[in-house]
């Protein structure tokens, strides 16, 4: 009984983490209707710069992970500017390519400066090890990720559907032109949305370095679980992606503990009989206009 | 000449074979003569080529984007290998027959998903089904050989006369016969009334319904298709090869053959064979420069050409071949890229 709340707690963990990376996805994918593979990039960034940071430069952790997150914003907005911008308007197979080779690009630049293999963030004490609650052991690092991921979340929602940003970034998304009659300056719009969604996957890229392994491989092997999320999730609202990390999460997790021969095989089979089911995901409305 | 005789008149011209075109394979054929020290990075190409002509089916002719075109080259990578090492079928050119049917068979199943849905979906599911297929491959790894792959496969002679020799010269030929041969099956499916519908629904599904063409058994036909070849190219690598590991179902290997497709062209069968060639060379070019980081300098070209556009590029590339022409044979014989994808 023990083990599956603990398993459970590990899970939602991981889905939580999962969703920080995704939902900066779920806003380019689904808000802007943008295919960016290229998200992990930025998730990898982030990760490598609180690495260096803590590690290197002996910055606390809790005051490295804001710069995680500011570095890969930056790093965001730049490419926006230069590169992103001139994409919109073409058709996802050119943003796919473009994304792909944005990935190759990243994945050998980091494996240059930083080398192959997997790197770890020294972490403060008090996030060390485990305590048991009720009987149930909760590890300190997973509970942190919760709470952050957590709080993050009912942020985002309340940015999304209260703000004024939040009102001009919906309306520019559905008819760009309407809203840029308006006064609304739809580019810029962009841009921060853009800019706070790598800043995000820069976050959890900081904070999953203990958990998923940091290597300059790991744009490509969590791309699937990004896109899993989003295409399952659905991209019409937060809680869609929410879910289906949580979801994706648990799944995984529990797969990885009961049935370990199967390996990711139950997430893609899941992934598949969900997208034939609902091809516009489990709680969108449209996924792709 | 009304409407639908001009069509026929314009599609009968362009299947015509033209002076460029048998010029081409004597120059394939020639390359087999005149370099006889590299057969085994020209089989390379080859075999990419063909496995470029597969996707350029789907994506060229009937807008199917897929991420996932490496599941039909693995499925076929090993059921070549596992046909020759379990001696079931020795003969290779029944091996390759037989994998590109099994091939087929994953084609026409999975093809049902693949239809339904739009861009983004399709992405997924296929790529959704290339990792499925990775995983199994690892899984079942008794029959599979897991990471380590198979091993120690022996190919007979083909038609029990013409044996494999160790130079690749045999193998060289042998894929270029197989290259051609599908080539002219694939030349003759899409200048065919059936080959036009593709086109008819890549350009506008709801109108190409509307004029009564059954737009999704067409789809399930080309997918099926060039799943067939997939697993053709995939059996190949195999038999050419002599192994077969996990890395035949890697994403980088769909992503690969998207940048072969985009450096040729998409959409007049030819694209997938330049731009095997160029891409090649590329890769050997900055593999020799920076053996461990090629993969950047590849990543950069797919951006480039994105940025400029894939039009503006191969309007650039045909300028000079175009200008000659123009002097030579006059304006008409131009060669003019298909409009583009998508």
């Amino acid at each position: 009984m023990t083990s599956i709340l603990t398993n459970l707690f590990d899970g939602v963990a991981y889905g939580m983490l999962l969703f920080v990376l995704a939902c900066g996805l779920a806003v380019t994918l689904g808000l802007m209707n943008f295919v960016n593979l290229a998200h992990g990039a930025f998730a990898m960034a982030g990760g490598y710069v609180c690495m260096l940071l803590v590690n290197k430069s002996g910055w606390p952790f809790f005051a490295a992970l804001p710069l995680a997150f500011v570095s890969a914003a930056v790093i965001g907005v730049l490419l926006e500017r230069t590169l992103y911008r001139h994409l919109y308007t073409r058709s996802h197979l050119d943003q796919v390519l473009f994304s792909i080779g944005l990935t190759f690009m990243s994945v050998a630049a980091v494996d240059y400066f930083m080398g192959s293999s997997r790197v770890f963030i020294n972490l403060p004490d008090a996030l060390q090890g485990q305590f048991d609650f009720f009987g149930v052991g909760i590890g300190r690092y997973r509970l942190m990720i919760i709470v952050i991921c957590g709080l993050l979340t009912v942020a985002l929602q309340l940015i999304l559907a209260k703000t004024r940003f939040g009102s001009r970034l919906r309306a520019a998304v559905d008819d760009p032109r309407a809203a840029s009659g308006l006064g609304i300056n739809v580019p810029q719009v962009f841009a921060f949305t853009f800019a706070f969604g790598c800043g995000l996957a820069g976050l959890g890229g900081a904070l999953s370095a203990e958990i998923l392994g940091l290597d300059p491989y790991f744009p490509l092997k969590f791309m699937i679980y990004f896109l899993i999320v989003v295409t399952v999730g659905g991209s019409s609202s937060i809680t869609g992606p929410f879910l289906a990390s949580l979801l994706l999460g648990i799944g995984d997790v529990a797969g990885k503990y009961y049935v370990p021969k199967m390996g990711p095989f139950v997430i893609y089979t899941m992934m598949i009989v969900i997208l034939i089911w609902r091809p516009n995901g489990l709680f969108g409305r449209t996924a792709a206009r | 000449m009304s409407a639908a005789s001009d069509v026929g008149y314009h599609a009968q011209r362009h299947a015509r074979w033209h002076y460029g075109e048998i010029a081409f394979w004597v120059i394939v054929l020639a390359c087999g003569f005149l370099f006889p020290s590299r057969y085994l990075i020209m089989t390379d190409i080859v075999r990419l080529a063909l496995f470029a002509m597969s996707l350029d089916l789907i994506l060229g002719y009937a807008g199917i984007v897929s991420l996932g075109h490496a599941a039909f080259f693995g499925v076929g990578a090993y059921a070549a290998g596992l046909l020759s090492l379990h001696g079931i079928i020795t003969e290779p050119v029944l091996a390759l027959i037989a994998a590109g049917l099994a091939a087929m068979v994953l084609g026409f199943a999975t093809s049902f998903l693949v239809i339904r849905g739009v861009d983004l979906t399709r992405l997924m599911v296929t790529l959704g089904i290339a990792l499925l297929l990775e995983a199994l491959a690892e899984r079942f790894s008794n029959i599979t050989g897991g990471t380590d792959g198979l091993q120690g496969i022996e190919m007979q002679p083909i038609f029990g006369t013409l044996a494999f020799d160790m130079f690749g010269k045999t193998g060289f030929f042998y894929s270029v016969a197989v290259l051609f041969l599908l080539f002219l099956l694939a030349r003759r499916v899409v200048h065919s009334p059936f080959g036009l519908s593709l086109r008819a629904i890549k350009n506008n599904p709801l109108r190409a319904a509307a004029i009564g063409i059954p737009v999704n058994r067409r789809l399930i036909a080309i997918y099926t298709l060039a799943a067939f070849y997939a697993g053709i190219a995939g059996a190949l690598f195999t038999q050419t090869t002599a192994i077969a590991s996990l890395d035949v179902f890697s994403f980088e290997r769909s992503a690969d053959l998207m940048l072969v497709l985009v450096i040729g062209g998409t959409g007049y069968l030819y694209g997938g064979l330049i731009g095997a060639v160029v891409f090649r060379m590329l890769q050997e070019l900055f593999s020799t420069i920076t053996p461990q980081y090629w993969q950047f300098w590849i990543g950069l070209v797919l951006v480039v050409i994105v940025l400029l556009g894939r039009e503006r590029l191969h309007r650039w590339v045909l300028f000079v071949p175009n200008l000659i022409i123009k002097q030579v044979a006059g304006r008409k014989a131009v060669i003019a890229v298909p409009e583009s994808d998508a």
